[in-house]
């Protein structure tokens, strides 16, 4: 694919050009996964010939994807990245909050943006294109909440890839001050339905003390592109971060999630939906690091598979030697919804601490004939009573997100795909 | 230790021994000197062959094997890197009965010795067992059991013998259920393999007793490359028995087994191993079942020894309604990584497989549980339950799980759980407000942890191991 050195623009301070060179040259030297590799292991390491694909600015008229991009009747923020390039932006967050889309933090705050990017090195088998995308990427977000500062409602990001074979690269960097609080939603969609695009997206979110940072992420690009979505969370003391993924679109998918619980007494939920129909591939790789004694995570990642859809769950719950009196849940979900569809899953932990409670499930199962019967004997038809079920498989994931109108707008994309599916999702 | 030590015994060994030999009539195998040397080469292979009069198809099978051997790398990308501590050229490939290492009692270790009195292992077994050249007949000590058997048609031999005399049973079977391209140490056994069981159960026959291996106990049954292939014909059931609670006293340091087992239509076979090799040994071991029609296999397996031990008995479900299942006990002390775990293979209709594994980590030891269970496209109404449970007695112990579960359609229904604890301060309280101090009281609870599994062992091993559990346990706490 992109064979030359990304060219870093002027503008930004020396660190960063020297940052990206770096990457560049990390990019170049770290070997493509391979079959055998085991944090790639039941992946289709086909979807990693990335050819053809070229860096490509906005072609289509801005206002109309500017348009398109509803999302929140009311969000705290919006900002809307065409192909990487930003398109619009409104803020009502108070003066104190840094909301900036990252070309213009990189110039006005250098030094705060230098402390907190990609600060972390990607362990879960997508170190080369992590990279690739610090080496290539132009733009983003950066946000940072100064302590004590709470923000109200949400901010809300959309990136939208157009043009075929085009590839982009998102950055979302949080950061939040003591006792701060924030949420974001980025929303990834696709012009159109037709033509292939690559995302080599990575989100950093960094909760500082006793804070609390949400962070939602809608993959909902058209099913011909591919993305790889990695995201890091640090969480210090008594800080609560929750992650969650909803994947809707994309012909295949690749998310990597690592948690690290710096601080005792902190938290991170880890949530995902994902409901994959036709050919669809979503391979997600999750990571719940407990560096501090005393720290709580809960992961739930539910799929409901289609037609000859595909999912690959493996998770690793990690207890470091001293992190005692851990408590660490890890559970995935499979709803097996055709006869030809693939789930896999690999949960596992890694305890080296004493005094810890961890557990891990997995299932797959279909929906049972008992379910079936108890709702056709309440007068609702097999097609509806599929579908009803299918669908509070995936809410019950979203409810724990606490806040209406992130759900309902979470729930409106989760209903489109069930709407895109043959019969509705039963 | 000098492998030229002298034959003879000496006085203190014959006491420790004390073997009264007008009882079993004992006698003393005869002595081949036969060694291949150390490393492994074409050379060695051709030795073997030589030496064990192997046919030319087999003689072939092994150079192929030794090939593939040399071609696989190792798998440290997932397992241990531990497994590169071993230096395959310092190893003996073979060593007939007359050039095993031999040692005087003197040289057991006391805490071996100990061990032995604490478990009451019969004083006949107990010089075995610490490998001290001393090995008795037990052909006589066990003939009722061998005649019973071979007036039902049961053919018990070793591999050597079986793959001479009963080829026809033998040659279609062997090397089919784990092929020797499986991984680098099922080549590494199929290159250099002696000894082990061969066992053949006919049609509709079932044994009321367990097999064990002590039964031609000096035949080169416990050997380092073992190779045993069970087959129970079509209705036929067995409970076959391997390894014993007692620490196995040796100084190779590699051990690499291959166990097949085919169970026909309705058959049923269960393995019970019970391992505790002393802690200097890489314990690298391959089983699997195959399972047809209506037929069930059990692995039930007990990890206490070794340095380091990776083995996840498999159960591949070939036939209707085939069942499999594995049960699994691990104990890893200081210094020991038990990586074990299970592998169920659905590749039919109906069929149901189960896992439990229960491990418990002690002192600086690692327990890892690993397995895999696989359900492909196009079958229907196949069901696995897999449970792990760890329990960590020490701030410094270690337990991992990585299980893999793929799942090909929807009419299926699988289920993993697996939890990580240690023992409730609560439940040490109370027992010790009964008076027990706080490592009986552990002891105590860990047993009770195990022990719905340890229920599922024959009766005299079950009781082994409990004291075998409280003995490991001993000093861990306080």
């Amino acid at each position: 694919m992109i064979t030359t050195a990304p060219h870093t623009s002027a503008t930004f301070p020396a660190w960063f050009t020297d940052r990206q060179q770096a990457a560049w040259t990390r990019y170049l030297a770290t070997p493509t996964p391979k079959r055998g590799d085991e944090t790639w292991r039941f992946s289709n390491i086909k979807q990693l010939d990335f050819a053809g694909f070229s860096r490509n600015a906005s072609t289509d008229p801005a206002t109309d994807l500017v348009a398109r991009s509803s999302g929140l009747e009311a969000p705290a923020a919006k900002f809307v990245f065409i192909n990487d390039t930003l398109a619009h932006a409104e803020s009502r967050l108070p003066a104190a909050a840094i909301c900036l889309p990252l070309a213009e933090a990189l110039v006005s705050h250098s030094a705060l943006v230098e402390a907190h990017f990609m600060r972390q090195e990607t362990r879960l088998g997508s170190a080369k294109y992590a990279a690739l995308h610090e080496a290539s990427l132009t733009n983003g977000m950066f946000i940072h909440i100064p302590d004590h500062v709470e923000i109200p409602g949400t901010i809300e990001v959309h990136h939208w890839l157009t043009g075929a074979n085009t590839v982009i690269f998102p950055h979302t960097l949080v950061v939040t001050g003591t006792a701060a609080k924030v949420r974001v939603v980025d929303i990834f969609r696709s012009a159109d339905q037709v033509q292939p695009g690559l995302a080599i997206a990575v989100n950093d979110l960094s909760a500082g003390p006793g804070s609390k940072l949400d962070y939602v992420a809608i993959q909902a690009f058209n099913e011909v592109t591919r993305v790889i979505q990695i995201n890091e969370t640090a969480a210090a003391r008594d800080a609560a971060t929750t992650g969650f993924i909803l994947n809707t679109g994309a012909a295949w998918a690749r998310n990597e999630s690592l948690s690290r619980l710096e601080g005792a007494g902190s938290r991170s939920d880890m949530l995902a939906v994902s409901i994959p129909a036709r050919a669809q591939e979503y391979d997600q790789r999750t990571f719940q690091h407990h560096v501090s004694p005393g720290a709580f995570s809960d992961l739930l990642y539910k799929n409901s598979l289609y037609d000859h859809s595909n999912t690959i769950f493996s998770g690793l719950i990690f207890v470091d030697e001293e992190a005692h009196h851990t408590d660490a849940y890890q559970t995935c979900r499979n709803l097996l919804m055709s006869d030809t569809c693939e789930a896999n899953s690999m949960p596992g932990l890694e305890i080296n601490a004493d005094q810890v409670k961890c557990s891990h499930g997995s299932t797959s199962s279909q929906i049972s004939e008992e379910e079936i019967f108890y709702l056709r004997a309440r007068g609702i038809d097999p097609v509806a009573a599929r579908q009803l079920i299918a669908r509070g498989f995936s809410v019950e994931v979203v409810s724990r997100l606490g806040d209406d109108a992130l759900e309902a707008l979470v729930i409106r994309f989760i209903d489109n795909k069930f709407a895109n599916i043959a019969t509705g999702g039963a | 230790m000098s492998y030229e030590a002298a034959a003879v015994l000496d006085t203190e060994t014959h006491d420790a021994i004390n073997i009264d030999r007008s009882k079993g009539d004992f006698t003393f195998p005869e002595r081949n000197k036969f060694d291949a040397g150390r490393g492994l080469t074409g050379k060695t292979i051709d030795y073997i062959c030589d030496v064990k009069n192997d046919p030319q198809w087999l003689r072939d099978f092994r150079h192929k094997a030794l090939q593939v051997f040399l071609d696989k790398p190792m798998p440290t990308h997932w397992a241990s890197k531990d497994l590169d501590n071993i230096n395959f050229d310092e190893i003996r490939y073979y060593l007939s009965d007359g050039e095993k290492p031999k040692r005087s009692w003197d040289d057991v270790p006391d805490d071996i010795k100990r061990t032995f009195d604490r478990l009451g292992i019969p004083e006949q077994e107990r010089a075995f067992l610490a490998g001290v050249e001393a090995q008795y007949d037990s052909e006589a000590a066990y003939s009722n059991v061998k005649e019973e058997l071979t007036k039902q048609g049961v053919i018990f031999v070793n591999s050597t013998e079986g793959l001479h005399q009963h080829e026809e049973i033998f040659r279609p079977w062997f090397g089919k259920v784990i092929p020797t391209a499986d991984n680098k140490f099922s080549a590494l056994n199929s290159a250099v393999f002696s000894g082990g069981s061969f066992i053949y159960i006919p049609k509709g026959v079932k044994l009321k007793q367990p097999l064990q291996a002590y039964f031609r106990i000096n035949s080169e049954n416990f050997g380092q490359f073992e190779r045993t292939l069970i087959i129970a014909d079509e209705g036929a059931e067995l409970m076959y028995m391997e390894g014993c609670t007692a620490p196995k006293f040796e100084t190779a340091t590699l051990h690499s087994a291959v166990v097949e087992l085919v169970a026909l239509k309705g058959a049923k076979i269960q393995y019970v191993t019970v391992q505790n090799w002393s802690s200097n040994v890489y314990n690298l071991v391959t089983k699997r079942g195959l399972a047809m029609e209506d037929a069930e296999v059990r692995w039930i397996d007990c990890n206490i020894g070794s340095r380091l031990t990776i083995k996840y008995p498999g159960v591949i479900m070939k036939g209707r309604r085939a069942r499999g299942e594995v049960i699994s006990i691990a104990l890893a002390n200081t210094g020991q990584h038990q990586d074990t775990g299970a592998k169920m293979i659905h590749a039919a209709d109906e069929t149901t497989s189960n896992i439990v594994s229960k491990s418990i980590s002690v002192g600086r030891g690692r327990a890892t549980y690993r397995g895999q269970v696989h359900i492909p496209k196009h079958l229907k109404g196949c069901k696995n339950n897999t449970e792990c449970d760890a329990l960590l007695i020490n701030s410094n112990s270690r337990t991992d799980t990585y299980p893999a579960i793929t799942v090909k359609g929807n009419r299926h229904s699988t289920q993993h759980e697996a939890s990580v604890s240690q023992v409730s301060e609560d439940m040490l309280f109370y027992l010790m407000q009964r008076g027990l101090n706080q490592g009986q009281a552990m002891s105590l609870a860990v047993n009770g942890f195990i022990n719905d599994l340890v229920r599922e062992f024959p009766m005299e091993y079950s009781v082994e191991l409990k004291r075998l559990i409280d003995l490991e346990m001993e000093g861990s706490v306080g």
